[in-house]
Parts: structure tokens; sequence; C-alpha cells
């Protein structure tokens, strides 16, 4: 990973009257590299894109894109930044190829070279079939892939996906996750955000988590697995005995009760739940590898959001 | 903040370039797409007006001067034609833009301002203005109702008095919660000055109250007069208050209503 800082937001805070949506976040993003914001509805993370592609002013603080500062520089940033929004903004008056090339002329691409990248991007989406096609035919899948073409027609330095994969069938999912790697290596900087740890996990270098406009944590998704979660989860089925038994054998270890079911996490290293399981047969008990899930649960706590 | 700098908020001059016109030409595209509907109004009304009420209801009615009253309407036919292709583009159509469509989010992610895309629908307003009314003056003329060679500046005029309504449009949009809403503007403010602008009767047939407040408050008032000089009258020097009028309400409310609609969608 290069070490050149692209992004970087100092003391960044984004009131909407008395609401304080983004809350004196300092976070950097490198060249090359794929950064999440992870979070719960409503922790800031679009707020901050918005910020950081010019289209929304902060209250307090400094943000720079390249070098140059969003409040001065706007148009030049915007130039080399590709966004891809959570809400379909796609023209539906147009047909797949005409709202590529109306987005073109929004950034002075001369025709033919706008239609010249349009054919290569709508291959690149696996959409060249739907260039005639109106908006209103596409699926959800395929509107995301047309979405992500046309955050590409500028050849954008940098790229914002706001949830890039919200309400896409596995199939769709996985042909969105190929394109992002593919576009890391060519040397595109991606932030995204999301709320699938999967995806976080697949596809992140490093991850940022929200929550009520503060970054509680960042890092790196194994690292940060490790730190808060341990290597391994024993989830048995809930009962008071095999709880009380847990508590004492794990004394340092972290007991989540959800619904029916204990989890227990620990710092031990691996292999230490299965030696208790092969003492006692407790009931549905089962090891799994411990995940993002984890970690964000344990640090968002599991309160619904709105 | 201060009254002052807050007033002064709303008359900010707004920065524009020519990508103002990325914004127009997505506009036109979208209306090229279905010009042929769109062509049906500007072409079917005035024939409909002028045969209801220039030949039926005008054999009723006596005229100063003997004037004929399909005459005295035509002009008045294609102002109101200004009126409504630009207010309804920058009220009903360009919610629907913002709103529905999110194709202002859209543009401003690309280097256009927000200012740019609202100047841009502004351009467009007075551009429908421009067509509508030029087809309405076609089918005047096709009845023999233009008897002067300065009709041809009906349609600067047009787009003048296009981008005035399209501006007090856009500050109706910048404010409306929702949709339903602009029955308001719709109900009091366009269809009275539609009848109340010596547009259908002369404006000394009203109170001189009505006459004052038809003066000073109704953009379509002074587009009609003017189009009636173009049309058939000729001109005359007093014309040019008319003109004033439109060339000093115009800017401000060009300005107020970027300033309005970048307050609305930019917090």
């Amino acid at each position: 990973m290069q070490s050149e800082v692209l992004i970087e937001a100092k003391s960044l805070t984004k009131k909407f009257g008395e609401f304080v949506a983004v809350d004196n976040i300092n976070f950097q993003v490198m060249k090359g590299e794929v950064l999440g914001f992870l979070g719960p509805n409503g922790a800031g993370k679009t707020t901050t894109m918005k910020m950081v592609n010019c289209v929304l002013p902060s209250t307090v603080g400094a943000l720079s894109v390249a070098g140059l500062d969003v409040t001065e520089s706007a148009r030049e940033i915007k130039k080399m930044i590709g966004v891809a929004p959570q809400e379909d903004n796609l023209d539906p008056d147009f047909t797949v190829f005409h709202n590529m090339i109306v987005y073109a002329r929004y950034f002075d691409i001369p025709k033919s070279e706008a239609k010249k990248r349009t054919i290569e991007l709508l291959q690149f989406v696996q959409l060249e079939e739907k260039r005639d096609v109106l908006i209103d035919q596409l699926s959800a899948g395929m509107k995301r892939r047309l979405i992500l073409a046309r955050a590409l027609i500028n050849e954008p330095q940098i790229l914002i996906l706001d949830e890039p994969t919200t309400g896409l069938d596995p199939q769709a999912r996985h042909l969105i996750w190929d394109k992002i790697r593919s576009l890391q290596k060519q040397g595109v900087t991606i932030v995204l955000t999301t709320h699938y740890m999967e995806e976080a996990a697949q596809l992140c270098n490093r991850i940022l988590i929200m929550d009520n406009g503060k970054i509680i944590e960042e890092g790196e998704p194994p690292d940060l697995i490790k730190k808060h979660v341990g290597e391994e989860v024993l989830e048995v089925a809930y009962d008071e005995e095999v709880l009380k038994f847990l508590k004492k054998t794990f004394p340092d270890a972290r007991l989540d009760v959800v619904s029916d079911r204990i989890q227990v996490f620990t710092n031990q290293p691996k292999g230490v739940f299965s030696r208790i399981l092969r003492r006692f047969d407790f009931k549905a008990a089962m090891i799994r590898d411990a995940n993002l899930e984890d970690v964000f649960l344990k640090l968002t706590g599991r309160r619904l959001r709105e | 903040m201060k009254t002052s700098s807050r007033i002064a908020s709303f008359f900010k001059i707004p920065k524009l370039s020519y990508r103002v016109w990325h914004v127009w030409r997505r506009d036109r595209d979208v209306f090229m797409k279905t010009y042929k509907v769109n062509f049906i109004p500007p072409l079917v009304e005035p024939v409909l007006y002028l045969l209801g009420l220039g030949l039926g209801l005008g054999g009723f009615v006596q005229l100063p001067g003997g004037l004929r009253y399909d005459v005295f309407i035509a002009p008045a036919l294609v102002a109101v034609s200004m009126m409504y292709a630009s207010f309804f583009e920058c009220t009903y159509g360009s919610f629907v833009r913002m709103y529905y469509q999110k194709t202002f989010d859209a543009i401003i992610a690309t280097p256009l301002s927000l200012e740019e895309v609202i100047a841009g629908e502004l351009l467009w307003g007075a551009t429908k203005s421009l067509i509508n009314s030029s087809i309405v003056l076609a089918v005047i003329s096709l009845f023999g109702l233009v008897s002067t060679p300065f009709f041809l500046l009906v349609v600067p005029l047009s787009f003048l008095v296009g981008l005035l309504f399209s501006s007090i449009a856009m500050c109706f949009t910048a404010i409306t919660p929702n949709i339903d809403s602009f029955n308001y503007p719709a109900f009091l403010f366009i269809t009275p000055m539609f009848i109340l602008s010596g547009t259908f009767f002369p404006l000394d047939k009203l109170h001189i109250g009505a006459q004052i407040v038809a003066n000073i408050f109704f953009p379509l008032t002074h587009a009609t007069t003017l189009t009636r000089a173009m049309t058939y009258e000729g001109l005359r020097l007093n014309l040019l208050l008319n003109l004033a009028w439109l060339l000093a309400t115009t800017p401000f409310f060009f300005v107020l209503s970027i300033n309005m609609m970048k307050k609305r969608l930019i917090k």
C-alpha cells in the first residue's frame, strides 16, 4: 500500500440545526486503498460522503481531497471523483446509453470520447445489451451497475460508493464486488459505505466504524476482529446452569445472551472451546470463527436504529 | 443572523458558467424525445379559444372602435401561452426533477454547482415559453390576426417573459412542501392573472383599484400589452414602461429563486 494521503479530514463536523450528524471526526484515505465506512443507519456515513464530494458544506473542520480544500476547489475536486449514490437518480427519460452521454456532458467530455467510454463501461458492467433500454425496464441490480458505470465516465481517481449493493441478490452483489476489486487493481482509490459486514471484510483494506456521528474504531478487519472478539466464538442454547458454568470456566470472557442463545467471546487462542465441548455435551453447541459482525454489534450495540 | 444580512443572503449574485447550458441541453433532450405530444397543446388551445371565444362569444361583444373580438384576444393567447409554458415547467416539471427523480442531486455530484442547475432550469423554462408562444403566434397569423411586421419582436419578448415566470415559479418550488401545494399559486396567482390582465376584456373596464393591482403585480398585464402592440396595434413610446417593468422584475426573481433553492437544497 502506498502511503500518500489522498483525502484528509480534521475535526470535521456537520450540524443540521441542533442535530449533530457528524461529530468532530478525523480520518485519512490513502491512495490506492479501499476504505469502508461501517455504521448503523443515521451514523453519519452518507453525510461524510457528501462532504467529501463537495455537495454538502461542513459546519466546522478542514477537509481536503488531493491537497485541495473542499470549500475553495469544489469544481476541481468533483472532476476527479466518481460517485455512486445510495438512491437511484438515473434519468428515467433516457435510455441506458443516453444516460451515460448526458452525464459525460456535465464533465465536458467531448461527444466522440463520451461514446467510446460509454461503450467500454457498459461492457465492463455487462450492460452492453441493454444500451437502448429505458431505465424503468432495468432490474435493481442492472441499475446499480449502470450507476457504477456512470460514476466511472470521468475516469475518476477516487470512487465513492454509498451502499453499493444494498437490496441486491447474491449474484448481482458478487458481480459488483468483482468490479470493485478490478477497479482497485487499476489504481482507483475507493471509499465505500456499507452495513454488510461480509462486504466490508471482503473488499476493504481498512474500515472505520461510525456511530452517532463519531468514528468509534478503525483498523484492518482481521486486527479488529482479534482485538475485540478474539478468534473463535462459542454459541450454545440458553440454559441457566450452562450460563453459570461458562461464567465460572471463562472468568475473563464476554458472555452475550441473545434471544435463546449464549455467545461466548474470549481472548484465548483457538482450541479452547473444542476442549470444553469434548468434555461436556451442551445443547445445540457450535464453534465458529469470530467475524466483523461480532465486532460491529459489540461496538454499536443491538438497539434498533432508524 | 442580523435581518439585513439575512435579506442580503437571498440576493447573493450567483456564480454561473457556460455549464448552465449542460442542464438546458438535458431538459431539451427530454423535450425532443416526446416533441410530438409537446406540440399538441400550443397548436390546439389557440384554435379552440379563437373559435369558441373569438367567433362564438365575439358575436355578442362590442369593443371600442368596432375592433373584432378575435383580433383583441389573439395576442393575449400568445402571452398566456408564455406564462403557462414557463410557470408549469418550473413548478411541476422542476419539482419532479428535484424531488422524485433526484436529477439535481445527480448533476451536482459533477463539476456543476446547484446555482448552475437552477439557472439552467430557468433558461429552459424561458425556452419553453419561446417554443409554445411561437407556435401560438403561428396559429393566430394563419387566422389572419397579425397585421404588423413587429410581430417578430414577440419571439425575444417571449424569452424574457418566460424567464420571469420561470423565476417566480422556482420561488414557489423552493418553498412548496409537496407537489399538490402548487394548486395554491396556480389558482390564487395564475388563474386570476389569466382573467384579469387585460386578456379577454380591456383593463379600463375594471375598477381603478383592480387596474392598479393588475399593473403592479401581474406580469401578464405587461406581456399582453406588449404582445398586442407587436401584433396589431403598432409600437408607441409608453410601451417602454411595460418593458422596463419586465426588465426590472426578471433579474430580481431570477437571483431570488436561485438563492431560495439553495436554501432549500443545501442545508
